[in-house]
């Protein structure tokens, strides 16, 4: 087997597909101080890609500055948000770049512990990953001592177990503990107080898969790609009606529009940007710029054409949160169960507007009083596919009385 | 050790780990924040509830209990924090920085009206056929604020059948509102672990192993999550209408004994501030209602007292004059059956430590239906013993099948205190009041060493007062009896006494440090066996374990709501009618004397003591099949 695991596929891509040689990012850090691979970080303004987009260098300074015997680091690759495959894409194909990632990480905030989250139902590219790791180990990238300097760091994999909730950082850190899944407190936030209460950083895959680029190439060039507010460029996992669907880098700053383009998607109607937890973009907003400050994802973009049913789709991710939500707070255990049900309501033509509104306000209650980025983002489909596509579902199903709006 | 720093908080529900600074006043300790446009400083790490509540402003709450570690989850406390995208749980939210917090938005207020309905929604009861009806959290909040409908929709069958297979606790999860309050309760204040949250979604509910009913899993019955479920969920197993049927049966002899802990908190139902006890009113009320006669528990306190401490001083003699490596040392106490119900689930390797001696209640079930039936010649099946407890955990004492000692079940019922106040209140009796009267004899008054059984410690403190006594001949070494070392809710207290200037009899125990150790609360009671297997009990005499946290005064069966507060008030109202009491040591109990001459006439542990006031345990281990 060769060391870049299952099937290599030569990809193209100005960042994170750039070139890059395996153990480049280890070697050039450990040249540096850490505060100087922190600098690199700032400057280079990258955000976490996991979805909500945290800045990385600020969750590294502060773990960084924890004072604590023991520091971890963790790899979030349980990847569950419906539409999103492009961390697998670079587990199987650049486990360098997240490996090399996880090391530099663990060297810059003083961890020795790197734990990679996979998710339960990647349980087929583990061993591949375990021989990489292997790999690491033998050429001393890995280990006591790395490359005879006094870092010592590894890496272990532990296997999810196939909850969504379980890619919320703090939900991930539970299930690590071997605790029920659940998402905690916060704060304290796990910079602070993580795994085992240590202080521990979570970045997705993505993000950690960047770093070894800005770190060999610096934070200014990182930032020419993409917007002032986004920068750098972004894996999207397109799906749905298009005649290429698959992973994508493409600079941050794109429009809807360019994006479709790529892909050969014909007679769009709507685009799912952020998954099941995102927004639903209709033909009007298709000029919008996928980015932080506009339409933001952790990658996933469902292509929808004029065939689509939107009420389907959108029963279709409600019944998702339903069965997903971790089941703690209300407003995310019961609140979801009201919206599915809303959607049944208006599929049977049972329904008032009044009631449908009352379900968007309760929407944006769930938004604000849910306990983790689960519920209080479980809204946005509701909320925006009845509001963008209304006449289209309203018309084809018939309210009952007090038509209002 | 402090009660709270006992409490195993898992991670997730730990607070902020904060730095603090050395002097909580001083720079660095205090953080200046405004609630409501007021500034205030507080102390770094409270809570924005805490600082709310100190400052007189009103947050609602249902998951959060103070005696319990965090848990942020119901979300019906939120506020707003200037600053932050979301609103945040007041109950959860530890003060490090300095905040803008209002707590009563628009859309705060949005929030927490939704989240009422929500939960409304799915909860299904009707509040007039409810035991909580009056005493329940979430119907409180509904009134306060001002439900009139359900906007989302209502449950019209119940979900789940209700768990009625414990003769102590029944679960009706049709009125859970998933606060988990019970879950903190069992597993992180307990540390028994019988309950927990199964599936997920809407599938969410509190279950037991492999979801079994409650009377097949390792459940201790000690009913402390009866005691802070905030809805009608978890609750005791009533026997009150079966009490009824005796009371109104001309043929039966319906006697009640009273143990002291309810008379000191019972008040507390009737609307009285914690801290005042009952006794006289009690005794009234209790001949109003139709028992025909009322006595004390403390009266078979007493004689426990007198037995286990015999017990000991024979345990302390086989060791060291016989060296008999047979005999356990430290004789552990067995007057709460939650705690024998722990050790025989969780270290039935342990079972020779605990004393013989069979719990106050049930000794008086068997002294009832034998010596006093003899006494006035009353037919012993014609008698029903009905026991006042604090505990749920008494309820499945009396239904072990050893205790018929007696050739009959020695106690009929166990009644919880709240129990018994709706009994009272069904009678049309106001409790406060009620003249003063005393107890029924043959069994009379009892000494306030039997009164103090109910504060953690109590049975210690009876104990020594006696022992030191018999073996010594002299009051024990402490100011106006009160053996200090012994009151108060720490975990666990440990403190000593010399023997000295022996009397001749025990004269083997000259020179010797009497050591004893207390804790209170399954948690610790898990803590000090660990110290026993690790062989640091060694030189330890006697250990007193009471399940509930504060003693039975916190009993699973006691007036809702419990907090750190009311059990300590409920502990001074105890003390405080014990130091007021003429007889304060068991043994100079006149009626106890009579009857070990009257009637036990072999003397403590004799023959007939061990058939009646003595028992066995069973070895149960953690699974069951
Ligand atoms: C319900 C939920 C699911 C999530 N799933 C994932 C996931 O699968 N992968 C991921 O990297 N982040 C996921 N996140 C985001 C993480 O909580 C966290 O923000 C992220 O791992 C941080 O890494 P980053 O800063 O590198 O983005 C999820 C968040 C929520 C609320
Ligand atoms: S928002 Fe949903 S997933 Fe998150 S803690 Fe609440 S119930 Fe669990
Ligand atoms: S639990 Fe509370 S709200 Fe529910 S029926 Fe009983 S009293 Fe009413
Ligand atoms: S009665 Fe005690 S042991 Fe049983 S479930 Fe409740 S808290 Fe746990
Ligand atoms: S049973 Fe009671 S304490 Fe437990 S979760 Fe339900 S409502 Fe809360
Ligand atoms: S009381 Fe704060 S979340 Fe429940």
């Amino acid at each position: 087997m060769s060391t870049s695991a299952v099937n290599p596929k030569k990809r193209t891509g100005p960042v994170i597909f750039s070139e890059y040689n395996s153990g480049d990012g280890i070697k050039k850090a450990f040249s540096l101080k850490r505060e100087d691979i922190l600098f690199e970080l700032k400057e280079s303004k990258l955000k976490g890609r996991g979805g909500a987009g945290f800045p990385t260098s600020s969750k590294w300074m502060l773990t960084a500055a924890a004072s604590s015997d023991k520091k971890f680091l963790i790899c979030n690759a349980d990847e569950g948000e419906p539409g999103t495959f492009k961390d697998r894409v670079l587990l199987q194909e650049y486990p360098e770049l997240v490996f090399d990632g996880m090391v530099i990480g663990g060297y810059t905030i003083g961890a020795k512990y790197g734990i990679v989250y996979l998710r339960g139902e990647y349980e087929y590219i583990y061993e591949s990953l375990q021989f990489y790791l292997q790999s690491m180990r033998k050429r001393n990238f890995l280990g006591n001592n790395i490359l005879g300097s006094n870092f010592s760091f590894d890496i272990k994999i532990h296997l999810g177990a196939g909850a969504y909730v379980c890619g919320e950082e703090t939900a991930l850190i539970e299930s690590l503990e071997g605790e029920r899944g659940e998402p905690r407190n916060r704060p304290p936030y796990p910079v602070n107080t993580g795994y085992m209460g240590y202080p521990t950083v979570v970045n997705n895959v993505e993000t950690l898969a960047a770093v070894p680029h800005i770190v060999c190439k610096s934070g200014k060039w990182f930032k020419k790609f993409g917007t002032d507010k986004s920068t750098g460029s972004k894996l999207f996992s397109v799906s749905g009606d298009c005649n290429k669907p698959g992973v994508y880098e493409l600079p941050w700053g794109i429009t809807i529009r360019e994006l479709l383009n790529i892909v050969e998607a014909e007679n769009t109607k709507a685009v799912q940007v952020g998954g099941a937890s995102g927004i639903c973009i209709p033909k009007s907003g298709f000029d919008r710029k996928l980015g932080y400050e506009d339409a933001a994802t952790g990658g996933s973009v469902i292509v929808f054409n004029e065939k689509r049913n939107m009420l389907q789709v959108l029963k279709n991710f409600m019944e998702f949160f339903v069965e997903e939500s971790c089941g703690q707070c209300t407003p995310c255990r019961i609140g979801n169960v009201k919206l599915l049900e809303g959607v049944e309501k208006i599929e049977k033509g049972n329904y008032t507007f009044s009631y449908i509104n009352t379900l968007k306000e309760l929407g944006n209650t769930m938004k604000v009083a849910s306990k983790c980025g689960l519920g209080q983002s479980s809204p946005n489909s509701f909320i925006s596919i009845l509001e963008n596509f209304k006449d289209e579902i309203f018309k084809s199903n018939g309210a009952n009385n007090d038509r209002v709006g | 050790m402090t009660e709270s720093d006992n409490i195993r908080v898992p991670v997730s529900q730990q607070p902020h780990s904060v730095i603090k600074s050395k002097k909580e006043n001083g720079i660095g300790g205090l953080v200046s924040i405004q609630i409501n446009e007021k500034a205030v400083m507080v102390p770094l790490g409270t809570t924005i509830l805490e600082a709310c509540r100190k400052n007189q402003i009103h947050i609602p709450t249902l998951c959060h209990h103070e005696d319990l570690c965090l848990a942020g989850l119901c979300r019906i406390c939120v506020v707003d924090v200037e600053g932050m995208k979301t609103l945040q749980a007041a109950c959860s939210f530890p003060i490090t920085s300095p905040l803008k917090i209002h707590t009563s938005t628009p859309m705060v207020r949005k929030a927490r009206r939704h989240i009422i309905d929500l939960i409304l929604s799915e909860h299904c009861g009707e509040c007039y056929s409810c035991i909580r009806n009056g005493n329940c959290e979430l119907q409180a909040l509904a009134k306060e604020y001002g439900v009139d409908g359900y906007r989302f929709g209502h449950v019209e069958q119940p979900r789940y059948s209700v768990d009625r297979s414990s003769v102590s606790v029944i679960r009706d999860l049709n009125k859970c509102i998933l606060c988990r309050r019970c879950i903190r309760t069992c597993i992180d204040l307990q540390e028994v672990g019988v309950l927990e949250a199964i599936d997920r979604g809407d599938k969410t509910h509190i279950g037991t192993f492999l979801d079994k009913p409650l009377a097949d899993v390792i459940c201790i019955n000690c009913g402390q999550c009866t005691n802070r479920c905030p809805t009608a969920a978890l609750s005791t197993n009533d026997p009150s209408d079966e009490i009824w049927e005796a009371i109104d049966n001309p043929n039966k002899h319906v006697v009640i004994q009273t143990a002291p802990s309810p008379r000191a908190a019972i008040g507390e139902e009737f609307g009285v501030a914690p801290g005042k006890s009952f006794t006289g009113e009690l005794n009234s009320a209790l001949k109003r209602i139709g028992f025909d006669k009322v006595f004390d528990t403390n009266f078979t306190a007493d004689l426990t007292i007198i037995e286990e401490g015999t017990e000991l001083l024979n345990r302390l003699k086989k060791v060291l004059v016989n060296c008999d490596t047979s005999v356990k040392l430290p004789q552990f106490t067995s007057c709460s059956p939650g705690w024998i119900k722990f050790i025989e689930h969780f270290y039935p390797e342990y079972l020779d430590y605990l004393s013989t001696a069979k719990s106050p209640q049930q000794m008086f079930g068997a002294v009832i239906k034998t010596f006093y039936a003899k006494e006035t010649g009353i037919n012993p099946d014609d008698i029903v013993t009905v026991a006042l407890m604090p505990c749920s955990a008494k309820k499945f004492e009396c239904n072990r099948p050893e205790m018929n000692s007696s050739g009959y079940k020695d106690v009929d019922f166990g009644l919880t205190t709240r129990e018994m106040a709706t009994m009272i209140k069904e009678a049309g009796i106001y409790l406060p009041e009620m003249p003063k009267t005393g107890f029924d004899d043959p069994f009379g008054e009892a000494s306030g060493a039997g009164l103090i059984f109910g504060a953690t410690g109590g049975v210690m403190e009876a104990a020594l007062r006696t022992v030191y006594e018999l073996v010594t001949g002299r009051e024990v070494p402490f100011k106006n009896l009160n053996i200090e070392p012994c009151r108060g809710f720490d975990g666990i207290k440990q403190a000593s006494v010399k023997l000295e200037n022996c009397v001749n009899e025990y004269s083997f125990l000259e020179g010797i440090d009497l050591k004893f150790l207390v804790a209170h609360g399954t948690a610790n009671a898990k803590k000090v066996m660990q110290m026993l297997k690790r062989g640091e009990l060694n030189d330890v005499h006697f250990v007193e374990i009471m399940a509930c946290p504060g003693g039975c005064l916190g009993g699973g069966g006691q007036p809702i709501p419990t907090s750190a507060e009311i059990r300590r008030k409920r502990a001074q109202a105890i003390y405080e009618e014990e130091a007021s009491l003429p007889i304060r040591k068991s043994h100079e109990n006149p009626y106890v004397k009579y009857i070990y001459q009257k009637f036990l006439t072999e003397g403590p542990c004799g023959k007939l003591s061990h058939k009646l006031l003595h028992t066995h345990y069973t070895k149960r281990g953690r699974f069951i099949s």
